[in-house]
């Protein structure tokens, strides 16, 4: 058996692509020196500039709303022709009623219609991603919303608090030939790595630490990477682009310069920097941005990253429709300018971590 | 008395060993040491360990270990005397084959601290002090270092900058250390920007947990099979000596007085004495108890221990050469296994086998391990035959 078989790629029958793509990010931001200055007296290194805070009447179900309704304005298709709607999270406002089925009735893509919520920590997003691959490229149907978005929720005082983010992206998944980006094939490396995680009743999550880079974070990472580029017999110079999940603004980089690539090839995705780690969305959003600038025969790959452990490669390439539809909803980068600065008192409040009993 | 050689030794590398475990680690420094003996059985089994009921859930180490490594069977049991457990456990192993009532022995030291993380580590390692007067009010091992290295700057005067002889050499002998967690040598101006950990402990004041295990085989030199390909190492003083468990029961805080007896009794029982060592492996936990082991060895006054870092003796061409392989700073600290790796890598200079870090016609070592701030304190001497 060759070592490196192209059984394990995920490709559908039928060619799929990304029809339209949308973004949201809510606008308030907290300066990583903010939680520095509360918990850690202002001494020590930051993960991030600052991440975006959720408003008081915003989660999981109205920033998937937004980000899909950008996706749809990027398109000429109809809600209703709308098969399914998935929404990849680890802060669905609900443990039992489906975030999706919110979604699906505000963009008036019900009643014909799949919807289901999809939970695997940070890669959430992506799994609903190759769902819809699967499910348009056997012609089930022609037209998948995946979505991956978060509120993370990060626990006073924990390293995590710098960069629990939110905002995410959503994905009209259909057929190639009316796509403005191809999608050519997936790969997804899992394994049981319990590096992170929340259990049922508990309002933050926990993580191993340390045990969250190298055998997590690095190896899944990596190992996804490695195998989408050998088995589609690509190198990293033959990428324009490449987006990584970013939990803070080291570990993407270091995967990337592992795999190859260089600060050019993800600067245009890396956003932790700015808006903090948005979970299930930060890969996907990493993308969104790329899309707004990439040109046609751009190659992108993308590798997301999820707690418990996995993470899926894309290899993906522009298509000449991006030109059309592109400018039809508020980019990327528009979402990330458009800031409001919270302190941490603000934070507190916003992000009901003021509890007296 | 029967003249107890070192026939074998094994060790693996030191650091977080998510991906292996306990048994798995102890293992493979016995795979090692057991090809290195030349295939000695062994009869029985000491495991020094400290952690592996709280972290791992895991007790019976002699059994669990005895039976993994195919030697179900045999006599085994754990010595846990804290951060001393390896050193504890060699000196079982030497009263056993000194005894004459057991040929060969295995010394395993065992640790594993990647099983947990953050605060879980910190309390079982608590454990090492009074539970019922020191932990109780929150004392950590590390708070409790840096309040003796402030007493310690306080009491004698001395300059911050005197404490980081001990990483800088520490560091700088991890370099050629393949086992090391650390292989990186670190500057003066490093050591001055560290964060501080508990002050005035900082990063490089504080030897860093990690796993690891090493083993050595024991036995008597005329059971030694013949072409033994090595020199004969002999352990020529052995010696376990107790403190208070409390700090603040003893007269003098700053005096480690289980490290000096211990010193004391197995210089005496090898019949030389501290300065005739050729190296000296102490334990760095923090670099304040490198600095007291050192005055209490005898090689500086109480109070002076810290001029000798000046004088650059601490350094592989030093007049007493300490943590020449790494020390717990540079090669990691495995808790209580740290007494088995001193003894390997004791035999490794006396073999003439410490590559790049070789001290020059090492003959003789002395070792020596702590539980808590030398509340146990086993000291070794090792010497080559000739």
């Amino acid at each position: 058996m060759k070592e490196y078989s192209e059984n394990y790629l995920l490709k559908p029958e039928r060619a799929v692509g990304i029809i339209g793509y949308g973004a949201y990010v809510p606008r308030y931001r907290l300066p990583a020196s903010e939680v520095n200055r509360i918990w850690r007296s202002g001494h020590g290194g930051v993960p991030v500039k600052e991440k975006s805070v959720p408003g008081l009447d915003e989660d999981v179900v109205t920033m998937s709303i937004e980000a899909a309704r950008n996706a749809l304005s990027r398109t000429n298709v109809l809600p209703t022709d709308i098969r399914a709607v998935w929404v990849g999270s680890e802060s669905h406002p609900y443990a039992v009623k489906p975030t999706s089925t919110i979604v699906a009735e505000a963009i008036g893509a019900v009643p014909n219609v799949q919807a289901g919520d999809w939970q695997f920590a940070c890669k959430a997003g992506t799994e609903a991603i190759v769902a819809a691959i699967g499910l348009v490229g056997s012609k089930m149907a022609n037209y998948a919303m995946a979505i991956g978005m978060d509120t993370a929720q990060g626990k006073p005082g924990d390293a995590l608090e710098y960069t629990a983010a939110a905002g995410g992206a959503a994905y009209l998944i259909g057929p190639a030939d009316e796509s403005v980006a191809i999608i050519n094939c997936t790969y997804s490396f899992v394994t049981d790595t319990p590096d992170f995680w929340r259990r049922a009743y508990q309002k933050y999550p926990e993580h191993g630490q340390r045990f969250t880079g190298e055998p997590a974070y690095f190896k899944h990472v990596t190992e996804a990477g490695k195998y989408l580029m050998k088995a589609t017999g690509t190198s990293a110079e033959d990428y324009t682009y490449a987006v990584f999940h970013q939990p803070n603004t080291k570990f993407p980089q270091r995967a990337a310069t592992s795999l190859g690539f260089s600060a050019e090839q993800i600067s245009a995705g890396l956003l932790a920097p700015l808006i903090g780690n948005t979970y299930a969305g930060a890969a996907i959003i990493g993308l969104t941005a790329i899309l707004d600038i990439a040109k046609p025969g751009d190659r992108i790959m993308m590798v997301s990253f999820g707690s418990g452990a996995g993470s899926d490669a894309f290899s993906i390439t522009v298509t000449e429709e991006i030109n059309k539809f592109r400018d039809k909803a508020p980019s990327t980068q528009d979402y990330i300018s458009r800031r409001t600065e919270i302190d941490y008192a603000v934070y507190s409040r916003m992000r009901g971590k003021l509890v007296m009993k | 008395m029967t003249e107890v050689v070192i026939a074998g030794i094994g060790q693996t590398s030191v650091g977080e060993k998510w991906e292996v475990s306990l048994r798995e680690l102890a293992f493979y420094a016995i795979e090692q040491a057991l090809e290195d003996s030349g295939g000695l059985n062994p009869q029985a089994l000491y495991v020094g360990n400290m952690l592996a009921p709280q972290i791992s859930r895991q007790a019976q180490l002699g059994t669990l270990i005895a039976d993994f490594a195919g030697m179900n069977g045999i006599e085994a049991v754990t010595i846990e005397a804290a951060g001393a457990s390896g050193g504890a456990a060699l000196r079982s192993g030497f009263l056993a084959v000194s005894s004459g009532l057991v040929d060969v022995v295995l010394v395993v030291g065992v640790e594993k601290f990647m099983d947990q993380v953050g605060s879980v580590i910190d309390s079982a390692l608590a454990t090492a002090i009074d539970s019922d007067y020191e932990a109780v009010h929150g004392l950590t091992l590390t708070a409790q270092a840096a309040m003796l290295m402030r007493r310690y700057i306080y009491e004698f005067n001395t300059p911050r900058s005197a404490f980081a002889a001990f990483p800088l050499t520490a560091h700088a002998n991890g370099v050629a250390n393949p086992n090391a967690m650390f292989r990186k040598a670190i500057k003066p101006e490093t050591y001055e920007r560290a964060g501080i950990v508990s002050d005035p402990i900082n990063m490089f004041d504080v030897a860093p947990n990690a796993d690891g295990a090493a083993a050595v085989i024991l036995t008597r030199k005329d059971l030694l099979p013949s072409g033994f390909p090595h020199p004969f190492i002999r352990i020529a003083g052995s010696s376990l000596v107790t403190d208070t468990l409390s700090l603040h029961d003893r007269p003098h805080p700053l005096v480690f007085h289980a490290a000096r007896v211990s010193v004391e009794r197995a210089c005496q029982q090898a019949r030389i004495t501290p300065i005739q060592m050729d190296f000296f492996e102490l334990d760095d936990a923090f670099s304040i108890y490198a600095l007291l082991s050192l005055e209490a060895a005898g090689f500086a006054e109480k109070g002076q221990g810290w001029h000798l870092s000046h004088d650059n003796c601490l350094g592989l061409n030093g007049s007493m050469p300490i943590c020449t392989m790494g020390g717990s700073k540079a090669r990691g600290n495995p808790g209580g296994a740290t007494g088995v790796y001193q003894a390997v890598e004791a035999v490794m200079q006396l073999r003439g086998h410490a590559g790049e870090n070789q001290i020059k016609d090492a003959r003789r070592a002395m070792i020596q391990c702590l539980g808590g701030p030398a509340s146990t304190a086993a000291t070794h001497i090792l010497e080559t035959l000739s």
